[in-house]
């Protein structure tokens, strides 16, 4: 029985890709939120009460900005796994995210805490649609991951 | 003739009525007339009427703003709402007269506005009947009622409506006490015996208005006559002469309506036209101003209803196209469009008799057709009306004039006043070879292009000092905007000083249902119960309160409510718009006494500016008050009432600070004003030897925070270092070798995320934080500075301020202050910016938190305070002919009163590449790109933002070479509307924010980037290129007139050292600073006239003010200096630079058009986009 690392880690990842693939479609929901201003509909009275409802830049940065270094992280471990398993191909797809996080986290804007969201740059039109587009190809690239792992971690047991 | 004309002044006055509806505004009631005219005219037009305005407008005031308070404007908003109390509900419409000085003036008119609606529309009546038209007309000029008459014969119940709000706007531009005795007497006498000299000067009239309009200025001496005519009729009318003057003025202005409408009255409208397009002729420059904007927007709105006239009239329309003609190419070619400029005399005698009968027609539909189109609905139940008018007529004429005017061309040539107009290129299109026009600036300062909107909108639109767009030609699509390569973006004004607003008391605010945009001149009404959104087109009801019309005190016309009269507006909010009792005004100031402050001695200042204004702060009776200082530690200070002297508590623990007694530190300044008073005295000894060097400015913040949390209000922060202890401690970042370095300039964003999170804290709580930075080193602004920003506060930067060693900071520290300090405050503000469906907010530009797409989060609002926004067009606009801005401003007065100030600006959509080049405004688009370059340096780097300022320059003219220009590409050739471009651009680049070689402390750069972000475009543009005029030689010529004081109007040179001779002496406004430069062998009269010293050699190297002389030279140079000064909130400082001196660097450093070692000069930077382009 060829039970070996690399089929484990393929499980792994894929368990894992599913949990990337829920903090992706957390941010692109919180930046989706951020961006359609809910203009509260045909209700006559005051402006401010939606406003004052209606989530901040403040909140939505500060529920993103945690889950973004375990994001980088968790990839991060894939590919030191797949490094272990030597499971070249794999990790050689896996690099260049590794990277782009790398860089993406080393041109931050200027905070304290971990994260990547500045509550008062966030909602200017450039960035917001960046971060958007980023979503939506993270999710793109974590489905097809997931798919790839399931590949290969059948691949790996059926063949070893 | 007469016939004719009165069958068509019949229909035209239905058909304004029904015109009215739709957009009501402009036309007919003169309260609202009014105070837009006050607003636009001023805002637009009077700017320039400043300026330009000879000695006949010598009364007005420098500023727009002036002409509101002075005069007619002011009361008729007051006006017209006490008129409706009274009539009406108590409860719909007030003015307020609040306790501040602007509104209180009207007050005196509340009674007799009501009065004379009362009088006029009773006389209206019954001239109608009586006299005919022709009786009406003459009445119009006798008296004020004028206006409304046209309506009345036709018997329309609006018509009379429109008559008494008519009557009651134009009674009040007259002088209050003069009205009531006038308006009777005017109306009933007068109409009665003219009538048949009227006629007569109806004719002139024509002919005077033509000429009027097009020469504006230039009264033709049959305007003379004209005016001379009204008055001698008024005269014998009423019993004021004087009154009779202004009168006769704001009657023509309603006559010139009825011309306008009708071509048969025409001669009576016509003297009204000329007269108010005259203002200098009549005796009282203020009063005739004031009537003009009433007139002009009149005779927009009759303009409109003219195209109706097809009659025989001609005369009349051709007069009128002539009017508005004048006033396009004006406005296109950014020349102030205000009378005032009367660049060319030119009486064109010729137009007025020339139209022929088509012509009106064609002439008419470009106007009145703006508003059909807008609202089909309302066009349908007017053209039954209007059976002459012509309803096929091609809708939007009016906003594309080049494009549209297919008629026109032919037209021109009989028309020879109307040529500069029909010219199928507009000014603003005309090519400029750039590299061979050697005086690309003009004599006189640049104004805002008007938008080509038709007269109508254009009355109505909001004042380029609120409200500015960088293309005032919307292009329909992003790709359209793309293919320009210009920048789309808005620049906001929108808490600035105004003297005279409309202030709207209303149980219900009208805003429509979906987008929320609160109700302005531009929505259309479908009939009397439904009005459609302008922005999302959706279709609401009229709230029964809004059809009553306070200012009319009559039903059903909710057009001419001073909502949709105006397009700047304040509205008392109700409860609705409170998420908590209004807030007191707070003011809390922190201020540091470590070492280097007390060696700089700010204390003493600012004391004595706080003892001086302490009864001046803004507030009501719950103003509070508190102060801290700190340096390594905290010190509070309890001021309880009851305390025989303040109290100090010292906190020293800066890493968790706490507050000592957090119930006495804030105290009410009535109550403790004694104790607060011995504090002030007290502050500037007390820490005279301290040795405490270091400054725990984060703690005290953090300090400052909580104070002010449970209230929100101002903090005022004065900091003299780096802050070097506790939390936000900084290290200098500033390697003083790079400061010329023409390589990286580095550490322009801050070090820190603290002072953006505090800022971010306090916003939420609603608290502002002003920075006062009085330094003589690095102290990081570029880090302190997050703290404002963020919070919505403002910045100062007082480099090297010692009181004794620099004066001239001091001096400026102290003013500064007193303006700071009285200066209006709304508190707990949030701003809200609305488009037009299809357009979007891009990004803010500005201090303050956005807190969605379109939701700026504003702690405080400043008048001084100034916001740019990039648009982005989402949505084609190819089925809308008109895009909208609304900014709705929701704050808490120092009263403690919510209030909405609502700015509504109007501009035209077009499909063609040269008509978005037509309507550029450089000066907006130059400072948006400067916002935008400030982001990018901060976000990239200096040189990238450096390469996208010249990029900017390139794009856009190699985009319009290729597109738009068919001439030869080996010239740079720009439209006329562009041929600033490059030199704004290459002033910004060797502006101190952006410019590299030369050496620029890292502090003066990053505050040149805080005010680049925050500042208003009139500032703005001052800071990026002075103004430099020649003051040697100051002439009476030209000169305008305020306050009783001649204030000569040097023409603007341009910046080069080739225009300083040295025989001369110089003013350069450089708008925070002002130099005067003296040339070596500058005139000894002059130097003793104006300087009193003998001659140069004796002047001293530092001198900061001009003696008070009794030279007429001296009194010359220092009322125009004067004059620059009361022109901005904050003082600038003067500096007396000798040919020589080492200050003349500074002086040098401005010339922007001259080579330096490291820049470009402006030839060799038209050259080097020439090779851009050429690429």
């Amino acid at each position: 029985m060829a039970f070996t690392f690399a089929p484990f880690s393929y499980m792994l990842a894929l368990l894992l890709t599913a949990v990337l693939i829920f903090f992706t479609i957390w941010h692109i929901i919180a930046f989706d939120e951020l961006k359609t201003d809910y203009r509260n509909p045909i209700f006559p009275s005051p402006p401010q009460v939606p406003d004052s409802q209606r989530s901040t830049p403040i909140d939505q940065c500060n529920t993103l900005n945690p889950i973004v270094l375990p994001e980088y992280l968790i990839h991060a471990f894939f590919c030191v796994m797949f490094l272990c398993a030597a499971e070249w191909l794999t990790l050689g797809l896996r690099m260049p995210l590794l990277a782009y996080h790398i860089w993406r986290y080393m041109s931050r804007p200027v905070m304290s805490g971990p994260g990547l969201y500045d509550p008062t740059t966030i909602m200017n039109a450039d960035i917001l649609a960046y971060c958007q587009k980023e979503g939506s190809c993270k999710l793109a690239f974590y489905l097809l991951a997931f798919f790839y792992y399931l590949y290969g971690m059948i691949y790996v047991l059926v063949s070893s | 003739m007469q016939v004719p004309s009165g069958y068509g002044v019949h229909p035209q006055n239905y058909i304004p009525p029904s015109g009215h509806y739709p957009q009501g505004p402009g036309k007919m009631t003169s309260l609202p007339l009014d105070s837009q005219c006050g607003d636009y005219y001023s805002g637009l037009y009077t700017v320039p009427t400043q300026n330009v305005v000879t000695s006949n407008t010598a009364n007005q005031q420098p500023g727009a703003q002036h002409m509101y308070g002075r005069g007619p404007p002011a009361p008729h908003i007051v006006g017209s709402t006490p008129g409706s109390f009274q009539g009406a509900a108590s409860s719909t419409s007030h003015l307020h007269t609040s306790a501040s000085q602007p509104y209180s003036p009207f007050v005196n008119h509340y009674s007799s506005p009501a009065m004379y609606s009362a009088n006029s529309s009773v006389a209206s009546q019954g001239f109608p009947s009586t006299c005919g038209h022709y009786a009406m007309s003459t009445v119009s000029n006798a008296a004020y009622p004028s206006v409304s008459y046209p309506s009345l014969p036709a018997g329309d119940p609006y018509g009379q409506q429109m008559f008494t709000s008519q009557n009651a706007p134009t009674v009040r531009p007259v002088r209050d006490n003069s009205f009531s005795g006038h308006s009777t007497a005017i109306g009933h006498p007068s109409p009665l015996p003219p009538p048949p000299s009227h006629q007569y000067h109806q004719q002139q009239s024509l002919s005077g208005c033509s000429t009027l309009s097009w020469s504006t200025s230039g009264l033709p001496s049959t305007q003379d006559n004209l005016v001379r005519n009204h008055t001698g009729t008024l005269a014998t009318a009423s019993s004021n002469p004087t009154n009779t003057v202004a009168d006769s003025l704001s009657c023509p202005v309603t006559q010139n309506v009825q011309p306008l409408k009708s071509s048969p009255v025409v001669p009576t409208v016509l003297p009204g036209a000329s007269s108010t397009r005259t203002p200098p002729a009549a005796n009282r420059p203020v009063e005739p101003v004031a009537s003009v904007t009433q007139p002009s927007e009149l005779l927009q709105q009759k303009g409109v209803d003219s195209s109706s006239t097809t009659s025989s009239a001609s005369p009349v329309p051709n007069s009128y196209d002539a009017l508005e003609g004048g006033s396009y190419p004006d406005m296109l070619s950014s020349s102030a469009s205000s009378p005032a400029p009367d660049p060319a005399p030119e009486p064109d005698p010729a137009p007025a008799p020339a139209p022929s009968a088509p012509q009106p027609s064609k002439m008419a539909k470009p106007f009145g057709y703006g508003y059909p189109a807008l609202q089909p609905g309302y066009q349908n139940a007017t053209a039954p009306l209007n059976s002459a008018v012509p309803p096929s007529s091609p809708g939007y004429s009016g906003f594309q004039p080049y494009a549209q005017y297919p008629g026109m061309n032919q037209l021109s040539s009989s028309l020879g006043g109307l040529s500069l107009q029909s010219s199928p290129q507009p000014e603003s299109l005309r090519p400029v070879n750039l590299t061979q026009e050697r005086n690309i600036l003009p004599m006189t300062p640049v104004w805002a292009p008007v938008p080509n909107l038709n007269l109508d909108l254009r009355k109505l639109n909001c004042s380029p000092d609120s409200f500015r767009c960088t293309l005032t030609n919307i292009p329909q699509t992003q790709a359209l905007l793309n293919k320009a390569k210009l920048p789309l973006g808005l620049l906001l004004h929108p808490f600035r000083d105004l003297t005279q607003l409309p202030v709207i008391t209303s149980n219900t605010i009208v805003r429509c249902r979906s987008c929320r945009t609160y109700i302005n001149p531009f929505v259309s009404f479908i009939d009397q119960r439904r009005w459609k959104c302008n922005l999302c087109y959706r279709v609401n009801d009229v709230p029964e309160e809004f059809m009553y019309n306070p200012l009319t005190r009559s039903y059903g016309e909710p057009h001419k409510r001073p909502e949709v009269q105006n397009s700047t507006v304040e509205f008392i909010a109700s409860s609705d718009y409170m998420l908590r009792p209004p807030q007191p005004a707070v003011y809390l100031f922190v201020l540091d006494v470590s070492h280097n402050a007390v060696e700089a001695g700010y204390l003493t200042i600012l004391c004595q500016s706080l003892l001086e204004n302490l009864d001046k702060l803004p507030g009501d009776s719950r103003t509070r008050i508190g102060f801290m200082t700190f340096d390594s530690t905290i010190h509070f200070y309890n001021l309880q009432e009851g305390l025989s002297q303040p109290q100090m508590l010292i906190v020293s623990d800066i890493d968790d600070v706490f507050l000592p007694t957090p119930d006495s530190l804030l105290v009410n300044l009535y109550e403790s004003k004694e104790l607060i008073k011995d504090l002030l005295n007290a502050l500037p000894n007390m820490f005279t030897n301290t040795r405490e060097t270091h400054s725990a400015l984060g703690p005290a913040l953090q300090a400052a925070f909580k104070l002010m949390s449970p209230t929100g209000g101002r903090v005022s922060v004065f900091q003299t270092q780096l802050p070097s202890l506790g939390a936000g401690l900084l290290q200098s970042r500033e390697d003083p070798n790079q400061r010329s370095s023409t390589k990286v300039v580095q550490h322009l964003g801050p070090a820190t995320d603290f002072y953006k999170k505090l800022a971010l804290d306090c916003s939420g709580q609603q608290t502002a934080v002003d920075l006062f930075l009085l330094s003589s080193q690095y102290s990081d602004l570029a880090s302190l500075a997050c703290i404002s920003k963020y919070s919505a506060g403002c910045i100062y930067y007082y480099p090297s301020f010692h009181y004794t060693h620099n004066p001239s900071q001091a001096e400026k520290l102290q003013k500064d202050l007193k303006r700071y300090l009285t200066r209006k405050i709304g508190f707990e503000a949030v701003m809200r910016i609305r488009c037009t469906k299809g357009l979007s907010m891009h990004t803010f530009h500005g201090n303050f938190f956005v807190r969605s797409t379109d939701l700026l989060s504003l702690a405080n609002i400043s008048p001084d305070a100034g916001f740019a926004v990039q648009l982005s067009i989402e949505e084609n606009l190819t089925d809308t002919s008109l895009v909208c801005f609304q900014t709705a401003l929701l704050y808490t007065s120092s009263k403690g009163e919510r209030r909405i100030r609502v700015h509504t600006l109007c501009l035209p959509v077009v499909s063609s590449l040269a008509d978005v080049y037509a309507g550029v405004d450089v000066q907006a688009a130059v400072c948006l790109l400067a916002n935008m370059a400030v982001d990018r340096s901060i976000s990239s780097s200096l040189s990238d933002a450096r390469d996208a300022l010249v990029n900017a320059v390139v794009d856009s003219l190699s985009a319009y070479g290729s597109t738009v220009s068919n001439l030869q590409h080996s010239a740079l050739i720009a439209p006329s509307s562009l041929k600033l471009f490059p030199l704004y651009v290459l002033a910004l680049l060797k502006q101190k924010a952006f410019r590299t070689g030369t050496s620029t402390r890292l502090d003066d750069r990053v505050y040149a980037m805080c005010q680049i972000k925050c500042q208003p475009l009139v500032h703005l543009m001052k800071m990026i290129h002075p103004n430099l005029y020649r003051i040697d030689r100051l002439t009476d010529e030209g000169a305008i007139h305020v306050n009783d004081r001649v204030v000569p109007q040097p023409p603007l040179q341009k910046l080069s050292a080739e225009k300083l001779t040295r025989e001369g002496a110089f003013l350069m406004d450089c708008g925070s600073v002002f130099y005067i430069w003296i040339g070596k062998s500058c005139d000894n009269n002059f130097i003793e006239d104006v300087l009193g010293y003998p001659n140069f050699a004796s002047i001293p190297q530092k001198m900061t003010h001009l003696p008070e002389l009794d030279t007429l030279s001296s009194e010359r140079a220092r009322s125009f200096i004067t004059w620059l000064r009361d022109n901005r909130p904050l003082s600038p400082i003067l500096h007396v630079v000798k040919d020589e001196s080492p200050a003349k660097t500074e002086f040098f450093q401005h010339l922007i058009e001259d080579r330096t070692e490291a820049a470009f000069s402006y030839y060799e930077f038209l050259l080097h986009i020439q090779q851009q382009i050429c690429k």
